[in-house]
């Protein structure tokens, strides 16, 4: 389990990087996000859901002690994050508006750093 | 007068939602499962989230109304995170646990120190009385 988790938290930094490379690409060419762009965020949520499904399963049959309440609260935020950026996002289509979609790249990176860090606490 | 949410402030609705949702989760894990530990820290996690809450809120209803809540939201925070961070060195007994504010938001990269800074530019930019 300890093994899937690692895998799965270097998939989401690794996938997060691509799409803030990309993001980072259109605020300098001062363009707006187009559909790679979004289908690099899709793919970074996947894993974020499967990763919130395998957490809880992790949590269920841990038997150290892992801080419960916190982590899953970090851990189910975790997927709500890039919906409601890109939703934000693309409620102005301009360079502030595509900023956004970085602050919502950040924000998973510290909530993925806070969740394992949680589940590491207690080993 | 320009949106408050529109242009730069679409960021600094982003941040600071993320900050109001963070610290609002926080501070009730942290009075919900162990309250007596350190509850003037608990209690400023719960202002700290309540202030912003208020801002997010703010910046999102706009108006010179909006406007006005909103320097005091981010005037509020200001001085909650110098005073805060300050006495979180200066009088370590009184914070058993952190809070979003000690030590100047370091836990959180620093951002709570920059963000009423940010804040407070954005509100000087988008006034009421000199814009238009």
């Amino acid at each position: 389990m300890q093994a899937v988790n690692a895998v799965l938290l270097w998939l989401v930094l690794a996938l997060v990087l691509v799409a803030g490379v990309m993001v980072v690409v259109h605020l300098v060419r001062d363009e707006t996000a187009g559909d790679p762009t979004f289908l690099a965020l899709a793919a970074v949520e996947v894993v974020l859901l499967v990763q919130a499904v395998v957490g809880c399963v992790a949590l269920a049959g841990t038997e150290r002690d892992v801080a419960a309440a916190t982590f899953l609260g970090y851990l189910l935020s975790l997927p709500l994050v890039l919906p409601l950026g890109a939703f934000w996002s693309l409620a102005e289509r301009s360079r502030a508006g595509t900023a956004v979609l970085l602050v919502a790249l950040l924000t998973v990176v510290a909530l993925e750093v806070r969740v394992f860090s949680i589940w590491t606490a207690g080993a | 007068m320009r949106e408050l949410s529109s242009g730069w402030g679409r960021i600094l609705v982003a941040v600071y939602a993320v900050f109001a949702v963070a610290a609002t989760g926080r501070s009730l894990v942290q009075l919900g499962t162990d309250a007596d530990r350190a509850p003037l820290a608990y209690s400023l996690s719960l202002l700290a989230a309540l202030v912003y809450l208020a801002a997010t809120t703010c910046l999102l209803v706009g108006g010179p109304r909006g406007w006005w809540a909103a320097l005091v939201a981010v005037a509020v925070e200001a001085v909650g995170v110098l005073v805060v961070g300050t006495l979180s060195y200066a009088a370590t007994d009184l914070f058993p646990d952190r809070t979003v504010w000690s030590h100047f938001g370091q836990g959180y990269g620093f951002l709570p120190l920059l963000l009423p800074f940010l804040g407070l530019a954005w509100l000087r930019r988008t006034s009421p009385r000199t814009g238009r």
